[in-house]
């Protein structure tokens, strides 16, 4: 591994001092809003004192405000049903897709497998408008299902691709094994390659599900109520109400999502990175 | 792992010819595709062909109808000065944060593959700025960069840089706001682009490096002469990506501007969501947006002529 070797003394420093300066850039805004959220109102408005010091002591009642009297739980809410419900279509379909693609697949697949990675390319940005009328179309404008409709579109190349690297990664000997035993070839692998995939699985789980949380373009054209908003909208256009924004509020509704999504990422991003070169390498 | 005489005698005819079949690898291939490929098309070819059709014609958000009128709509949405405005945003605002995505990034792979005490929480930090839902991380941005409140205004005054009790106005002057946009995405996709870096990274044996350090050379002759050329494919890689993201972001702009002051950082998708939802005109929306579609094309092309490259390699 060509990693950059420490071994000076001045090379130890600028690495430490990089580190510093890469971790203040990326961590300064979660800072700022994590002392936000704590903050009293009248903490909030005094610009003269140091900003990073707490002038009167730390409250949680902004965060028992945003809970209680917002429908910031309705946005938690619908993004887990959205999510879980994106989750199942998602592995409903890219999981034989990606069995198929990995091992029975020979040129024509190929073709296939890259055309489905292509569609991955296609941004919302694109297509945002034509289905926001084709959700008016079939009546599904302001409802959650709209949603769920629509995200397997960018899940299912993403998750196909992670999925097809996995499979690749799992001997085919041991479902032929399986076959000599006498189970039907989709018996075969329900019982023998799936098990052997469940991290694969697992990570696609994780990813469809943030995935899904990221969206904004999608939930803003084509939610209007705010019983049907996910997180992502709710924030930025319900809860920041008219002249009078209730930062505390707003920051704790961003660290509330920030921090756990984080955590997840953290766990299964080794697998992820492994997916998705594994992806690329022809099995 | 036997299956029992008695279930498999059990299997009654017709389930016994749909085993036959899905047993005959030449069906079961296309039979476990399809359902994927037919919802891809469904909600994504399919659209995307209809953006096409909507650009050449003149259909609203009310209307029923759709009448095709050739180059009519195009006109109309090339005619609007903020056009013009918002392509040439969309090109800096590409341009400038991921320029500086790929040099903050590749210094950033280096240092995360270095051994330091407390590289998790590094690393943890780092990636935040990517996990986090990008309308929250914007409405985090929109605070901090307050024209009253925001902390930078206190480091400023310290400084010396504003007067006691002045402030700087991020995001109501058009040349701050750019840059504040910027700032924002370069912050945002960073972590991406480090990511993709450091599997590259960890892909390139060191023997070159070392046989060459035993040579002499350098720390800086090994870098340049080395280990960036190495790197080149894979920062190729994560630039693509950061540009396709970059070039088709309108969140950023929605939250932290609203494209403002005036439409000083307007962006062809946020000017085609404004036009589109907004304003009703689905035609223009579609138009602005497609003038996307040929950066694209040529982004997909360069990213599958070096997949098809590295099947080769």
């Amino acid at each position: 591994m060509a990693a950059v070797r420490t071994r000076t003394v001045r090379g130890r420093v600028a690495v430490y001092l990089l580190a510093l300066a890469f971790a203040v850039f990326a961590g300064f805004p979660f800072l700022w809003a994590a002392l936000t959220m704590f903050r009293q109102d009248s903490d909030l408005y005094v610009t003269t004192h140091n900003p990073f010091v707490l002038a009167k002591p730390a409250t949680v009642s902004h965060i028992t405000d945003l809970l209680r009297n917002t429908p910031y739980l309705q946005f938690i809410l619908n993004n887990i049903v959205i999510g879980l419900a994106t989750v199942v279509i998602t592995l409903a379909l890219s999981l034989p897709a990606a069995y198929a693609l990995a091992r029975l697949a020979g040129r024509w697949g190929e073709r296939v497998g890259i055309g489905i990675f292509v569609t991955y390319l296609v941004p919302p940005t694109l297509l945002f408008l034509p289905l926001s009328r084709l959700i008016t179309t079939i009546g599904l404008q302001d409802s959650i299902w709209s949603l769920i409709v629509v995200y397997p579109g960018f899940t299912i190349p993403l998750s196909t691709w992670l999925l097809m690297g996995f499979f690749r990664s799992i001997p085919r000997d041991i479902e032929e094994q399986a076959q000599v035993d006498g189970y039907s070839r989709m018996g075969a692998v329900v019982r023998t390659v799936f098990p052997l995939a469940l991290p694969g699985i697992f990570t696609v789980i994780v990813f469809t599900f943030t995935l899904t949380m990221q969206d904004f373009i999608y939930a803003l054209a084509f939610i209007s109520s705010s019983s049907s908003m996910t997180v992502s909208v709710g924030v930025p256009t319900v809860l920041i109400r008219g002249d009078v924004f209730y930062w505390q509020s707003l920051m704790a509704s961003a660290i509330i999502v920030a921090v756990p999504v984080a955590l997840l990422y953290n766990l299964f991003l080794g697998r992820f990175i492994r997916g998705f070169t594994m992806g690329a390498v022809k099995g | 792992m036997t299956v029992t005489e008695g279930s498999a005698r059990e299997v009654t005819a017709a389930p016994r010819r749909a085993r036959y079949l899905l047993d005959r690898e030449r069906l079961l291939g296309p039979a476990l595709v399809t359902p994927a490929v037919v919802y891809l098309v469904l909600v994504v070819a399919y659209p995307l062909v209809l953006a096409f059709l909507y650009a050449f014609s003149d259909v609203t958000t009310g209307s029923q109808s759709l009448h095709f009128v050739g180059f009519q709509t195009f006109i109309a949405a090339v005619k609007d000065p903020v056009f013009l405005t918002s392509l040439s945003n969309t090109v800096i605002f590409t341009a400038a944060s991921q320029f500086l995505v790929v040099v903050l990034s590749t210094v950033l792979a280096f240092v995360l593959t270095a051994n330091f005490r407390g590289r998790w929480f590094v690393r943890f930090l780092v990636l935040m700025p990517w996990t986090t839902p990008v309308a929250l991380s914007s409405v985090i941005w929109l605070w901090m960069l307050d024209s009253i409140f925001s902390p930078f205004d206190w480091f400023a005054q310290v400084l010396g840089i504003v007067p006691p009790g002045g402030h700087i106005v991020f995001l109501g002057q058009s040349g701050l706001a750019m840059g504040s946009v910027i700032a924002l995405q370069t912050w945002r996709i960073m972590p991406l682009a480090t990511v993709i870096l450091m599997a590259g990274l960890s892909a390139i044996p060191s023997e070159v490096s070392d046989a060459a350090e035993v040579d002499g050379a350098g720390f800086w002759r090994r870098l340049f002469g080395i280990t960036l050329p190495l790197l080149s494919p894979v920062m190729t890689v994560a630039l693509l990506f950061g540009i396709v993201f970059t070039f088709t972001d309108m969140a950023v702009v929605y939250v932290l501007t609203g494209g403002g002051p005036g439409n000083a950082t307007q962006v062809l998708s946020s000017w085609a969501f404004y036009k589109g939802i907004n304003g009703g005109d689905l035609g223009v929306g579609a138009a602005d947006a497609l003038f996307m579609f040929p950066v694209l094309l040529g982004l997909a092309a360069i990213m599958l002529r070096l997949a098809s490259r590295a099947e080769v390699g």
